[in-house]
């Protein structure tokens, strides 16, 4: 679970230059740390990629926050 | 050469337009995946004179219109040649009549491949060019498009929506790097053209102020600027090709 988060927390850091410090679960992507509409398809992305894993459309719409992106991979893995 | 290195996507490349924009692009020194839909021998064919410009090529059947094989299609391609820099959105099909006499299914037919089948092959290439942070998208429009053309309505409005979504994807994909644009091709000599009578294409050339039909060669040339470094502060537009049909 724990090693989930951290992987997670460092592709957010990577892709929207937010401090470490920022991210937590319940952290909204769009609200707390100033994602857009693109910035969430494209982390959507990373995580597919960093997880092994395909997130279809409709899930994807789902995950609005650290909390969910982490959930769901958990869920799956 | 202003293309080296690059990997393209061309749809309906078998002949017509889309086989002289797969040759150009060659040329200019791109690897091609050549997709068509019905024609194999000739898809092959275009591949066969695109290695002999010695690059490479592949030939991939799918139907646009659907959304598996184009997912398929697109992955294939990446595949094959581990990126894909451009894609030329190029596959269409004409079904005309008057509205009154227009079927429903040859409305759907032409939406569904002129129109749809752009939105799908843009969607499933965006997920390889925004990791790219690059991409070039050209979509065939029609200079009908944008004049109307009595008998046409299902292909004007589909090329008509490609406009518009030209213009959505360029400002959705801009701030990844990626360049949307279209090309509307006035009269040119194809397969599609030489069907149409011999007074219509008389009539049609007094519209014309440069009097002549164009040739598959113009639009290809004008893809190849937009796909390359020369048109990289072009998105969102549609050039029209066409003799100065429409001004």
């Amino acid at each position: 679970m724990a090693d989930v988060l951290e992987r997670v927390t460092k592709i957010i850091v990577d892709r929207l230059g937010v401090e470490e410090s920022q991210i937590n679960l319940e952290a909204s992507f769009k609200d707390d740390l100033g994602a857009d509409s693109l910035d969430v398809v494209e982390l959507v992305m990373e995580l597919e990629d960093e997880f092994s894993m395909e997130i279809s459309d409709d899930d994807a719409e789902k995950i609005g926050t650290v909390g969910d992106a982490v959930n769901y991979i958990n869920s799956k893995m | 050469m202003r293309l080296e290195g690059k990997v393209a996507l061309v749809t309906g490349a078998s002949r017509g337009i889309g086989r002289e924009i797969a040759l150009e692009l060659a040329r200019e020194g791109a690897d091609v995946a050549v997709n068509y839909s019905g024609s194999e021998a000739r898809a092959l064919e275009t591949a066969e004179e695109i290695k002999k410009l010695g690059r490479n090529a592949i030939v991939i059947q799918a139907d646009v219109s659907s959304s598996e094989s184009v997912e398929r299609m697109v992955k294939e391609t990446i595949g094959a040649f581990g990126k894909l820099d451009i894609l030329i959105n190029n596959a269409g099909i004409t079904k005309d009549n008057l509205i009154m006499r227009m079927k429903e299914s040859d409305w759907d037919d032409v939406i569904n491949i002129n129109l749809k089948g752009v939105f799908l092959c843009t969607k499933a290439v965006t997920r390889q060019m925004m990791k790219q942070r690059s991409g070039r998208i050209i979509n065939i429009s029609s200079i009908v498009g944008v004049m109307g053309n009595a008998g046409q309505a299902n292909y004007v409005a589909a090329k008509a929506g490609v406009i518009g979504l030209t213009k959505t994807s360029a400002k959705e994909l801009a701030s990844r790097g990626i360049t949307v644009n279209a090309v509307a091709p006035g009269f040119i000599t194809t397969d599609m053209t030489d069907k149409l009578p011999e007074e219509v294409k008389a009539e049609m050339l007094k519209s014309i102020p440069l009097a002549k039909l164009g040739e598959p060669a113009d639009i290809a040339r004008t893809v190849i600027f937009l796909a390359g470094e020369d048109s990289r502060y072009i998105t969102g537009q549609t050039l029209h090709v066409d003799g100065g049909m429409v001004m």
